[in-house]
């Protein structure tokens, strides 16, 4: 029931905020000018491009997604600052271009790669994900990225690769919450091998169709939707493959509040906090709690990875 | 003749602007949350408005309480006795934004489920602490009246001695539920011990008999 198109006004479908129907050459172009761009010390910081990609609807949720601005304005990333709306204000000298990745450990091709490099062989989609964060507040993200299976399995990882690990960029210059030691910088993370081959473990490189904001990981980060929201680390620079359990920053700082596993789990509580329920961020001052799902409702897809272990003990 | 009296209807009206001007400063946070929750002239909680709200009540309730104790130390220490005046004021303020940041928590975020707020009460240590430090100011806020102060005589000083652990167990339920960011609770904490630091220091003295020139003793 399409009507005529008036050039002089634009469809509907030109002005949702997420442009959605370029071709690949063009992403590939406008990446690479983002690499040009991104040198300017004007665009520095600020500096976004529009993405193409195609909308994978299977493995999105049917939820209206948060707002760019709550999406962009409300934040945990403590290398920016630990107020939510510290990342926003304080990310703006922070450069995610030129930006380079290490990849080492147990697989047949490791070395430092340009991220365009990295990203060239991927097309990208998007995907509308719920992110559940560990301290009981939720959004639904239109992340813009790829599989990070798809990556992993380039580098080739031998049978010891057990585990993937994940490292944050330490730039005390251009991130100032690191210049204080409230976590022991730079961050770290990690995932199983199954884990990380999930399809639907996510390497973000956008967000609302645009290049990832510096407050939201720019230039990729890692997207986990059944897992609470830390495990997705931002602005990484080095991938290992390790035969045995890496190192995780909260785990680090708290180990009995913030395990390796960190599945989303309404029935094992924060010690401090009960993860029963959640607070959907932009929803209004007097919206009730919303129940928490375990997995956070992915858990047809991935409980399967977890069968027989006591995700109790293993939180 | 006219000039002694200026002078001393100056004294008294800049006298008396302490009060309200305390009212109006006290006020000004309430007043911030309230314009930011019912969207005065664009104004928002931002994203998370309810912990936003949550967070502003306690935070603005715990530093009134810290100031509400800084208010004899100032008034020795600066010779200013008539700072005494405004104890009373920060201290129910404090309390009031105490009671709001309790009441934001029970009727928005948990929306008044009585079942539900009381395991937590029990069994979440920063609320057990935080709950509990507000009901030791209970007492303290119905006995702030003159006529309580007069009916209590000196128990009203030992009763009010409430407020220090009230303080302390405010500055621990907050340490308790920040992450790792813990600076600005150690600060508060700092400044609780300071504070007890001075008490403990002026405690001695009035024993000896050098009584501080202030008559309001206790808190």
């Amino acid at each position: 029931m399409r009507r005529r198109h008036d050039p002089a006004r634009p469809l509907p479908s030109e002005i949702t905020p997420s442009e959605r129907y370029y071709n690949r050459r063009e992403i590939m172009a406008s990446l690479a000018a983002l690499g040009a761009v991104g040198m300017g010390p004007a665009s520095a910081g600020a500096a976004s491009a529009r993405l193409k990609f195609a909308r994978n609807p299977q493995l999105s949720l049917n939820e209206a997604p948060n707002s760019l601005e709550d999406i962009t304005t409300y934040n945990n990333f403590y290398e920016f600052g630990t107020e939510k709306d510290d990342p926003a204000k304080r990310s703006q000298k922070f450069r995610a271009r030129p930006w380079t990745v290490k990849i080492s450990g147990e697989a047949a091709r490791t070395g430092t790669y340009e991220l365009d490099d990295l990203l060239r062989p991927h097309a990208l989609e998007e995907r509308i994900y719920r992110l559940r964060c560990v301290e009981a507040w939720s959004m639904v993200v239109p992340w813009v990225g790829f599989p990070l299976g798809d990556l992993l399995k380039r580098f080739e990882p031998n049978s010891r690769a057990k585990y993937v690990a994940f490292k944050t960029v330490l730039r005390p210059s251009e991130m100032p919450g690191q210049r204080f030691p409230v976590l022991d910088w730079p961050y770290v993370e990690g995932l199983r091998i199954d884990e990380a081959m999930h399809p639907l473990t996510l390497v973000a490189v956008g967000l609302y169709g645009q290049t990832l904001p510096n407050q939201n990981g720019a230039p990729l980060r890692l997207v986990v939707p059944w897992k609470y929201g830390f495990k997705g680390i931002k602005s990484i620079v080095e991938i290992r493959f390790t035969e045995k359990q890496p190192p995780t920053s909260w785990n680090l700082s708290a180990p009995h509040e913030y395990g390796f596993y960190a599945n989303v789990n309404p029935s094992v509580d924060h010690p401090r906090w009960s993860q029963a329920s959640e607070r959907r961020i932009g929803a209004a001052l007097f919206a009730p709690r919303r129940n928490t799902l375990p997995f956070n409702g992915y858990a047809e897809q991935v409980a399967a990875l977890y069968r027989g272990l006591d995700l109790r003990k293993h939180y | 003749m006219a000039a002694p009296v200026t002078a001393t209807r100056r004294a008294t009206s800049r006298f008396r602007a302490d009060k309200p001007l305390t009212f109006l400063l006290c006020t000004l946070p309430l007043a911030w949350l309230t314009a930011r929750a019912f969207a005065v002239a664009g104004l928002s909680l931002g994203p998370n408005p309810v912990e936003a709200l949550i967070h502003g009540l306690g935070s603005w309730g715990l530093r009134l309480l810290l100031i509400t104790l800084c208010v004899r130390p100032l008034a020795v220490l600066l010779r200013q006795p008539r700072l005494m005046r405004l104890r009373r004021m920060l201290g129910l303020f404090a309390f009031t934004y105490l009671v709001l940041h309790f009441l934001s928590w029970f009727v928005i975020d948990r929306a008044l489920d009585l079942a539900g707020i009381l395991p937590d009460i029990a069994k979440r240590p920063y609320i057990t602490v935080g709950f509990t430090a507000l009901l030791l100011l209970v007492p303290l806020a119905v006995t702030s009246t003159d006529r309580w102060m007069r009916r209590l005589g000196r128990r009203w000083h030992t009763l009010h001695r409430l407020v220090y652990p009230a303080a302390l167990l405010g500055c621990l339920h907050f340490l308790w539920l920040v992450k790792a960011d813990w600076r600005e609770p150690a600060l508060y904490l700092v400044l609780f011990t300071v504070l007890m630091g001075w008490r403990w220091r002026q405690r001695p003295r009035r024993r000896a008999g050098i009584a501080p020139a202030l008559s309001p003793r206790g808190a």
